[in-house]
């Protein structure tokens, strides 16, 4: 995926800039590209999946014990974030359809937004991080307020699993800057390069996730 | 991707019928730095070789000092906690470092792209990035290793791994963790190079079978991977943060780790098998000069491995308590998986059978790859079955079986191509003899270390421990003698390999007049490849010319 061009030969059109040397045609590198960032997530899946898969192991053995943990984290929060992450995924998709379109005015706002959505989320988790340990809701924690054990098991996951999905996040949120910096710079061509739906489909994963924690840990003990 | 033109001929300023040895991509600017930027996969290829090839002699002085402490019954050399780390080291390094990546980034990096006519991976550097992180991982676990040790084995069982162990256990972890993105890193770019870079006239069913080996390998590395680098980052955080998923003493279930841990690690057996079973299909049916027998039963029982491979991992778990009907159905389905491997070993041998067969090096190893695999097969089926298992469980027995499949299997796959594919690698011919013997040595050598363990296992010597009963003892010596001549056959390549570098007779494109693209480029290839556009007509196996094929060649 360098940017270098190679050497057009007689009788062909001039190379697109954006197009590395071991492929023949844009269409191929964008192929290639894509089926990449797919197959990127389908080890993504499967990394959640182990955790998941923890968690349904437990909530099965610990019914009782799960569902009052689960009804200690902050709903608010955890809802007001499920709409901001919904919303930066709407920006995200737009982004990348104004990209395919040429439109670099749309394309740098809507990135911008989403970056500041992501951020907003990012704030959002950290002050309610900040409750979570006001109640010493911490399984190291000795005043941890709740005395079954799988709650401890439940709060692990709860740590864990957001945890990890914040530094997707961040991930994310440093691709979107990268993207930004350059779209504003006008390095790259938006309709040759894949790079912006590369990381809108990133970005997707990153907010379909969640959308498995929210249910998981925050509805979940709202059920009774 | 049907009306695209064949590739055109990139060579920047090369004169017609110009000169090879300097394009070549081991000729053009030649600094370390160049080497170390490199994105061309052929030169990563080869940074991977000097990389695995280290941690194999790292993992092999591990080993050195295990059979020398098990000479005598008594534990003198070492002390019971430093053989516990010699072996967590030895297993460490070698299944990660050395037998995970070795043939799929060092032959696999070179030759996929060669095999299907094209120039480079898809994502080259995405490439060279998998390197550095192996490197990374790898020089974190063995640093941590060497100066802390480890003591839980290579399987990292809790609750010892989580509640009691105070060696650095975390940071190998996260060295594990680390190649793990490397591991994935290649799985990517070998699977999106396959589908999307094949030239026209290479349908799916036209592609070598190494070609296939390696894309049926990266699906498993990038479906199971991730697993283990959850399961770590669970160890981790239970170790570092407090965050216990698997403490029992809050509910947690140390069991779960050993389900994760082999969702991932059985199907990463057969991630340290597919790629050696590649290898030596090309390798058998250029020295049988036969059309490989059954091309798409190979295909699919490659496929089937990779998917059935994941749904046998209980069988490591027969004694853990869990349930009956789990073991029946793991055990069950543990023979079903076998049986794709017996459908290889079958054809292989079919390929053989009426052959014009020469004892070429490689073909040796070869040869000892088959009768090592399936011995190493049929062992796994008795411990697949739980009631014989119940008394190997734990043993010698189990060291023996995984070891014919991945030492004698994959470690002697892995010098069969790379003795295969040498010439094409650094255009040098080797001694042919001298690697002969080192083939035979090494099968020799092999059996005389490995099949007395088998006996160990049987009569009750049990795994990770420094010292034993006299009675175990004669085995115990016989095993150490062998693995001084393993040493020796493991050794000696890494001689007249290097004097071929230097004084090795230059090699013709194409010296074992083998099938396949990468034989139609110079030896070494040039840069980009390929200098005119390769042919891709008939089947890949077409070899004995002058008979009359058996099969039409058009079908298969
Ligand atoms: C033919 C199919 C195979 C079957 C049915 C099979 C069966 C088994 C069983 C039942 C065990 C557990 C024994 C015990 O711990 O009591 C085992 C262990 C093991 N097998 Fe296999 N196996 C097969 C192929 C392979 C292959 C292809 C490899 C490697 C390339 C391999 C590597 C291992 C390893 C490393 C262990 C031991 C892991 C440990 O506990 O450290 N097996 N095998
Ligand atoms: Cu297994």
């Amino acid at each position: 995926m360098t940017e270098a061009a190679a050497p057009s030969t007689p009788g062909r059109a001039i190379r697109s800039p954006a197009l590395a040397s071991h492929f023949h045609d844009l269409r191929q590198q964008h192929a290639a590209a894509d089926l990449g960032l797919w197959i990127f997530l389908a080890t993504e899946i499967l990394f959640f999946g182990g955790l998941f898969a923890a968690y349904l192991v437990y909530a099965v053995l610990y019914p009782d014990g799960f569902l009052d943990a689960a009804a200690e984290t902050e709903i608010v929060i955890g809802t007001i974030n499920t709409a901001l992450l919904l919303t930066s995924g709407l920006t995200a998709a737009l982004a990348v359809k104004a990209a395919g379109a040429g439109m670099r005015r749309s394309v740098t706002m809507l990135i911008a937004v989403t970056i500041g959505l992501g951020l907003v989320f990012l704030g959002a988790k950290g002050y309610e991080y900040w409750l979570d340990l006001d109640h010493h809701l911490y399984p190291t924690s000795p005043e941890f307020p709740l005395a079954a054990p799988p709650a401890k098991l439940f709060w692990s996951l709860y740590w864990t699993m957001t945890g990890l999905h914040a530094i997707h996040i961040l991930v994310g949120l440093g691709t979107w800057g990268i993207i930004l910096f350059q779209t504003v710079r006008r390095s790259f061509s938006l309709t040759d390069n894949s790079r912006i739906r590369i990381a809108g489909l990133y970005w997707g994963f990153v907010d379909l996730m969640w959308l498995f924690i929210w249910p998981l840990l925050y509805l979940m003990g709202r059920a009774t | 991707m049907s009306d695209i033109p064949y590739r055109d001929v990139d060579v920047d300023g090369e004169k017609p019928g110009g000169r090879l040895m300097e394009e070549s991509y081991l000729g053009e600017r030649f600094s370390i730095w160049s080497w170390l930027t490199t994105t061309d996969h052929k030169r990563i290829g080869i940074l991977y070789l000097i990389s695995t090839t280290l941690f194999f002699f790292i993992g092999g002085a591990a080993a050195t000092m295990i059979r020398l402490e098990l000479f005598t019954p008594a534990g003198d050399l070492l002390t019971d906690d430093g053989y516990n780390k010699v072996f967590t080291l030895h297993g460490v390094v070698m299944v990660w470092f050395f037998l995970v990546p070795v043939i799929p980034s060092v032959l696999g990096n070179f030759l996929v792209p060669l095999m299907i006519g094209a120039k480079d991976l898809a994502f080259p550097r995405l490439n060279l990035l998998s390197w550095y992180l192996n490197i990374l991982g790898g020089t974190f676990a063995v640093w941590a290793m060497l100066s802390g040790g480890v003591d839980t084995g290579w399987t990292f069982y809790t609750p010892y791994s989580t509640a009691f162990a105070n060696t650095h256990v975390s940071l190998t972890a996260i060295g594990v963790f680390i190649s793990g993105f490397s591991t994935i890193a290649t799985g990517v770019n070998m699977i999106v190079t396959v589908h999307t870079m094949r030239p026209p006239g290479m349908g799916w069913f036209r592609m070598p079978l190494f070609v296939w080996a390696i894309y049926a390998t990266s699906l498993i590395m990038l479906l199971s991977t991730p697993v283990l680098a959850m399961v770590l980052t669970l160890l981790v955080t239970e170790r570092l943060l407090g965050l216990g998923i698997f403490d029992p003493n809050r509910g947690g279930d140390p069991i779960l780790f050993q389900h994760l841990f082999w969702f991932y690690s059985h199907p990463a057996v057969y991630i340290m098998i597919l790629p050696g079973m590649g290898v030596v299909t090309e390798v058998i049916t250029c020295f049988s000069r036969r059309r490989v027998f059954g091309y798409a039963a190979m295909v699919y029982a490659l496929l089937a491995i990779a998917v059935i491979g994941f749904f046998v991992w209980g069988h490591h778990m027969f004694t853990s308590g869990q349930s009956m009907y789990a073991s029946l159905t793991f055990s069950f389905l543990s023979f079903i998986v076998a049986v794709p491997s017996a459908i290889k070993v079958f054809n292989w041998i079919a390929t053989m059978y009426r052959g014009q067969i020469t004892f070429e090096a490689s073909m040796l190893y070869a040869m000892g790859f088959v009768g090592l695999f399936t011995m190493g097969g049929l062992t796994g089926l008795f411990l697949a079955s739980v009631p014989v298992d119940l008394h190997l469980h734990d043993t010698y027995f189990v060291v023996a079986h995984f070891h014919y499949i991945m030492v004698g299997g994959m470690v002697s796959a892995f010098f069969a191509g790379l003795h295969f594919w040498w010439p094409k690698i650094t255009g040098r011919l080797y001694p042919e003899t001298a690697a002969q013997i080192a083939a035979l040595l090494m099968f020799f050598g092999f059996n005389l270390t490995f099949f007395p363990q088998y006996i160990l296992g049987n009569i009750g010597m049990p795994r990770r421990y420094h010292a034993y009963p006299d009675a175990f003892q004669v085995w115990h010596v016989l095993s150490s003698a062998g693995a001084v001549i393993l040493a020796a056959a493991y050794l000696m390549p890494l001689g007249y390999l290097v004097w071929s570098l230097i004084w090795g007779k230059r090699a013709p494109s194409n010296p074992w007049r083998a099938s396949g693209l990468e034989w139609q480029t110079g030896s070494p290839p040039p840069k980009h490849n390929f200098l005119a556009n390769p042919k891709i007509e008939g089947s890949v196996y077409d070899y004995h010319p002058a008979q009359q094929p058996r099969r039409e060649p058009s079908d298969d």
